[in-house]
């Protein structure tokens, strides 16, 4: 009865994990191997290892570095501050504020930020600038997608912060440890795991960005979401579509492994 | 586990209840059976005065719903479980719902205001003879620009776009078809063109183009022209009489080499219900007088030849909107190149868009 019931309970999760994680992993395998007339071939892998998509993946992987990166210089320190402040949870409050409203609707406000005859342009004028091309570059592309994803990569530090043993940091520095020391040798080993978990969270999702590249970037930044997006979108080549799909989900699983290999307790 | 399934089982009451109650208010409103009109098309695409008088003059009453893109109409339509009795697809979304029979013929009989279409846009490839469609409104590709920041440029010829120190100042619009298309027909090919090596030579081209193109962006390069957040942008007519509307120092120009022309028109989908209402309001929207007045509320070119001598002569003696013959004669339909075709031509795009300053 105990086991029966218990199994029970267990079926939403089951069901959830076949509908919403299964079935679509092997719908996109499957289109992947259809080509554009639907028929059964390897053509699209074949397609994607020639030089366009190859580029698209290198460029992909730049910026999805550098917004992880930068992510991470900003979100880092942050944390560490906020871990040290008096109001904690109402700063961290106010930090994640933004990521309730809409993305489609701060795009879009960065738009009007960043346009010629925008707030930041007046700002480089008031100071002797002058007018700069703002939106539609790599740099507005960067720092967009960097406010979009610093919540998500300032959390699992913050919680890893908090975690530490304070004791630690004392005992480091009463045996002589200078504060870059005592930072190198113990705070961030010890919370390399959220710094790891935050870059998951960040790089993943940054490979496949699409709106903004639109919007910021003015496409002029092709990132393989772009290419996904175009695919089920305009030339209803699902399959193409499909193999980006699969080629991404590869490399997550292999990020997920790499990064997520060694628990706890690791040293630096 | 009794609680689970009481939880259950009263979500299901209530689902139910309410699809109930739904399709009790439906039916209230007279919008299940009886005579209705179902009409899908695009936002802010007809006169809302039209349905108003349509429905006054038949007593059928005309249920609107709008779509945002043609795929989006598309997967509707082909789904089922709807029942629009009139859509206004673009050209080339017309021809491929030919070929996946998502249309009815249209009735010719029932329609006898199609005399007053103008037989220049009648019989075009994406729909020969008119089986299944009928002209609503029409335009062109072309460049809409600001006199004051061009240096006296007028972009009759496509080449302009190429100048130097038009630097970082080119907005253009995200579709493979209108680019590539650009790129030919400045070559004077064909924007139809399926040569490899006219094609190869159109990308070359366009990647010399790359300076000055700002950004390539969706439905915003309204929103950025009409606020001059750059001084040209390559536009659909439609989208151009929008930001000529808002802004009144910008000009547009279809350049003299040619350029696309595209349709969008009346079908009745395979999903229609009430298929005399449908005939009947197709042949309400081409009496002269509501397609004039419809023209005059949306701002796009009518096929109407009668339409035509009723608009006032600011709007029908607008060369931009209406171009003269000899102009009209170098436009050219997209035709269904097939989906081999239109993946190849989207592949040269993301090419084009990945060619770095």
């Amino acid at each position: 009865m105990k086991t029966n019931s218990r199994n029970l309970y267990l079926i939403p999760y089951a069901a959830w994990i076949a509908l919403f994680v299964v079935a679509p992993i092997v719908l996109i395998v499957y289109y992947s191997f259809r080509d554009i007339e639907g028929n059964w071939s390897l053509s699209n892998y074949a397609h994607f290892f020639t030089p366009v998509y190859m580029r698209m993946t290198l460029s992909s992987f730049w910026y999805a570095l550098l917004i992880t990166l930068f992510s991470l210089l900003v979100a880092y320190p942050t944390a560490y501050l906020l871990t040290k402040a008096k109001h904690k949870q109402l700063w961290l409050l106010l930090i994640i504020l933004p990521s309730w409203v809409n993305l489609l609707l701060k795009a879009y406000a960065f738009i009007g930020l960043f346009g010629t005859y925008g707030f930041a342009n007046a700002f480089l004028e008031s100071v002797g600038l002058g007018r700069q091309q703002i939106l539609f570059t790599d740099f507005s592309f960067v720092f967009v997608s960097v406010y979009i994803f610093i919540p998500f990569m300032l959390l699992p530090i913050f919680n890893s912060l908090e975690e530490l043993n304070p004791t630690l940091i004392q005992a480091a520095r009463d045996l002589g440890a200078s504060p870059w020391t005592t930072f190198r040798r113990v705070v961030f080993p010890l919370t390399i795991d959220g710094v790891k978990s935050g870059c998951q969270a960040v790089f993943i999702p940054a490979l496949s960005l699409f709106m903004i590249t639109r919007l910021i970037a003015g496409n002029r930044v092709i990132t393989l979401g772009t290419a996904i997006e175009q695919h089920f979108l305009v030339t209803q080549d699902w399959g193409m579509g499909a193999t980006i799909a699969v080629f991404l989900v590869i490399v997550m699983a292999v990020i997920m492994a790499v990064t997520g290999r060694r628990r706890r307790g690791a040293r630096g | 586990m009794k609680q689970i399934v009481r939880l259950f089982a009263s979500v299901l009451i209530a689902g139910f209840a309410l699809m109930y109650l739904t399709s009790y208010l439906n039916s209230e409103q007279g919008y299940s059976g009886g005579n209705t009109l179902t009409v899908y098309n695009w936002g802010d695409y007809i006169d809302p005065d039209l349905i108003g008088k349509f429905e006054k003059e038949t007593g059928v009453k005309v249920i609107y719903q709008t779509f945002d893109s043609n795929e989006a109409m598309l997967t509707k339509v082909a789904q089922g479980g709807t029942t629009f009795d009139v859509a206004v697809p673009s050209d080339y979304a017309i021809s491929k719902m030919r070929e996946e029979n998502l249309l009815l013929p249209i009735d010719k009989e029932q329609i006898p205001n199609l005399k007053n279409i103008d037989p220049h846009f009648m019989d075009l490839s994406f729909d020969p003879g008119n089986v299944y469609s009928v002209p609503y409104f029409w335009g062109t590709v072309g460049v809409v620009f600001n006199p004051e920041l061009v240096n006296g440029k007028t972009f009759e010829s496509w080449e302009d776009l190429w100048s130097p120190d038009l630097r970082n100042q080119i907005l253009l619009v995200d579709g493979a078809r209108e680019v590539v298309g650009m790129g030919l027909n400045s070559l004077g090919y064909s924007l139809n063109d399926t040569n490899e090596e006219h094609l190869q030579e159109a990308l070359k081209k366009l990647n010399k183009l790359t300076p000055n193109v700002k950004a390539l962006v969706g439905d915003e390069i309204k929103m950025l022209l009409a606020n001059e957040e750059a001084a040209v942008g390559l536009v659909w007519s439609g989208d151009a009489s929008e930001i000529l509307s808002e802004n009144e120092k910008l000009d547009y120009v279809v350049p003299k080499e040619g350029s696309n022309l595209w349709f969008d028109n009346m079908v009745v989908p395979k999903t229609a219900k009430n298929l005399k209402a449908a005939h009947q309001f197709i042949n309400f929207m081409l009496d002269p007088e509501n397609a004039a007045k419809n023209a005059e509320y949306v701002g796009y070119s009518t096929p109407n030849r009668e339409a035509l001598k009723l608009l006032p002569e600011d709007i029908s003696g607008d060369e931009r909107f209406y171009p003269p013959a000899e102009l009209t004669e170098k436009l050219e339909v997209y035709d269904n190149l097939g989906k081999k075709m239109l993946a190849h031509y989207n592949e040269l795009f993301l090419e084009f868009k990945m060619h770095s300053k």
